[in-house]
């Protein structure tokens, strides 16, 4: 049978129309339009605010300075945070956790697996400024659960924010964030045959063997889906800023932040845009990696 | 009977694991529970002496923070009608229509809106939004928001539509139905369940972000709640708690009922997928 077009192309164009202008306006044009303006001394205020001059390299020159690209506060310490921060945050933290998380969910009784649940899915998605108050005084020094809970141990207490600035942020991100990994293995153990499992047990395998070599293998897709999903979620994530504004000395100051710094406090539009240009390099790698194998293997892709 | 013994022990084990890590879990969020609920809360957590609504009666009797409420309210439905329409007429044409090269703008879409995140493009959008002379504007916030979730919902709305039988469409004009008429009387009654999803995430995504209003919008009579609960402080320079713990519990609601409703109406795992 014939299938015949069920809009005409007319029709689909101007089905098409308002989509194409908002994302041709907010997401393809300031995609172009960060390139040229990395490449000029625009800034927010003065003259070079309405007629900025061509500077060519100049800007990521300044990034890559090698005298200063190390230092507290500037682009290579951001670069390499935020790399350390991505690779215990999401790589280590998230996922790990997630697939912990999922994994017990497996064999755990319905009313602790619902417990379980709940609380991590509510860390993810109450907004983050909620968020970022909480946590703010979850670590407070004087009154602060945590140091509440330390001290009743007998433990010392911490002030977190002053003294683990970065430990701080990693294990608020992997707290935020393993909601995403533990639903997606969740539903990738769900996808597994129970048949396979109780073999095993007839077997005697262990918890840990089952995870091994019978889970993760049949997951494989699924777990790859998620290091690249996270990875480009955290990579890009500015709530950090909200439990510690970057700080303190800078300690902080993931590339999002760095990027916001530069381009909104330090007014330096150029070499902000800059900024954007090499994160939307990075994401872009990312992307054409995932988007590969979401093609190759549409099954097991989401 | 060694062996069942054993399992048992190992399930009791999982069983305490698990129940601990919820606690773990629950414990950031604990004083955001209890702190609205107590007339004199601080930082520190502390059983309220006497359960108290008051610090919702000062929430609700602030001009202010009513106003930031009002203002999210107006970014978030603007920008879900804006994503809901546009992404439904377009995911339709691009399920339905036969416009050459169709697939590859879906591709193409999807690597654009990963790649220009909000920490990459708040500059060229900062300099779009200035050169139209819409910053400090409802509308600014509204069209950046809209244009950004937009791939992803036509995405999963495209998906959505795919999956639906081209005979419900086809039967209709067989019938003697226009293309439109088939649109809006066959398949947009089919496609609702997927654009209530995509309706959902946008308002979730729009009604709790920071950042993009956080640097287009000046005046504080248009600050959407995200931005404003920075402004309880007191003169001081201290946070008023009692304050920042009931709004930020009243804030957090329609974003809990939202999850409650996804959950009960198409289980959460569908939803999960698709925040970004």
């Amino acid at each position: 049978m014939k299938t015949f077009s069920l809009l005409s192309n007319r029709a689909g164009a101007l089905f098409l129309a308002p989509a194409a202008a908002l994302i041709g306006v907010f997401v393809i044009i300031p995609f172009f339009w960060v390139i040229v303006v990395s490449f000029t001394n625009r800034t927010l205020l003065g003259s070079t605010a309405l007629n900025p001059d061509f500077v060519g390299f100049q800007n990521y020159i300044a990034l890559f300075n090698p005298l200063t690209f190390f230092s507290r506060g500037q682009f290579g310490f951001s670069l390499i945070l935020t790399t350390q921060f991505v690779l215990l945050s999401a790589l280590v933290g998230q996922a790990l956790l997630g697939l912990i998380l999922a994994w017990l969910s497996q064999t755990v009784s319905p009313k602790i697996k619902s417990f379980l649940q709940t609380a991590v899915i509510a860390a993810w998605i109450l907004p983050e400024v909620v968020i970022g108050f909480a946590w703010f005084a979850f670590l407070d020094f004087d009154n602060g659960t945590l140091n509440m809970i330390l001290r009743g141990l007998g433990l010392p207490p911490g002030d977190w924010l002053l003294q683990n600035p970065f430990w701080v942020i990693v294990v608020f991100n992997t707290w935020r964030g393993a909601a995403f990994s533990m639903m997606l293995f969740n539903s990738a153990f769900q996808s597994i045959p129970p048949s396979y499992f109780q073999a095993a047990d007839v077997a005697g395998a262990s918890s840990l063997q089952k995870l091994r070599d019978i889970a993760l293998p049949l997951i494989k897709g699924h777990v790859v889906t998620d290091l690249i999903l996270i990875t480009m979620w955290t990579f890009n994530v500015f709530t950090p800023f909200l439990l510690t504004n970057g700080g303190p000395s800078y300690r902080t100051e993931l590339l999002s932040i760095y990027t916001y710094r530069i381009a909104f406090k330090d007014f330096e539009f150029g070499k902000g845009a800059a900024v954007g240009v090499i994160i939307m390099l990075i994401n872009l790698a990312f992307a054409l990696v995932y988007l590969r194998m979401a093609r190759k293997k549409p099954a097991e892709a989401d | 009977m060694q062996v069942p013994v054993q399992v048992y022990v190992r399930r009791m084990g999982f069983s305490a694991i698990a129940a601990i890590l919820g606690v773990v879990f629950a414990l950031p969020l604990i004083w955001f529970i209890s702190a609205p609920f107590n007339a004199r809360a601080e930082l520190g957590l502390a059983i309220p002496q006497a359960f108290s609504i008051s610090n919702f009666s000062a929430v609700f009797q602030n001009t202010f923070a009513m106003r930031a409420l009002l203002n999210s309210l107006i970014q978030a439905f603007g920008g879900v009608i804006l994503v809901g329409v546009s992404a439904t007429l377009a995911a339709y044409a691009l399920s339905r229509s036969s416009i050459p090269g169709k697939s590859a703008v879906t591709y193409i879409l999807l690597l654009f809106s990963s790649v220009v995140s909000g920490s990459a493009a708040m500059v060229p959008i900062f300099l779009i939004i200035s050169a139209a002379g819409l910053i400090n504007t409802h509308l600014a916030v509204i069209l950046v928001f809209a244009g950004g979730l937009l791939p992803t919902a036509m995405f999963i709305l495209r998906d959505f539509i795919d999956a639906i039988p081209r005979s419900y469409e086809e039967s209709a004009m067989v019938a003697g139905a226009s293309p439109l008429q088939a649109f809006f009387d066959v398949a947009l009654p089919v496609i609702r369940p997927g654009i209530v999803v995509v309706v959902v995430w946008a308002f979730v995504n729009i009604w709790g972000s920071f950042l993009i209003p956080f640097i287009l919008l000046r005046s504080d009579n248009l600050m959407p709640a995200s931005v404003a609960i920075y402004s309880f402080y007191s003169e001081a320079g201290t946070p008023v708690v009692t304050l920042l713990a009931a709004y930020s519990l009243i804030y957090s609601l329609p974003v809990i009922a939202l999850y409650l409703f996804v959950n009960w109406k198409f289980g959460f795992r569908f939803f999960g997928g698709i925040k970004s």
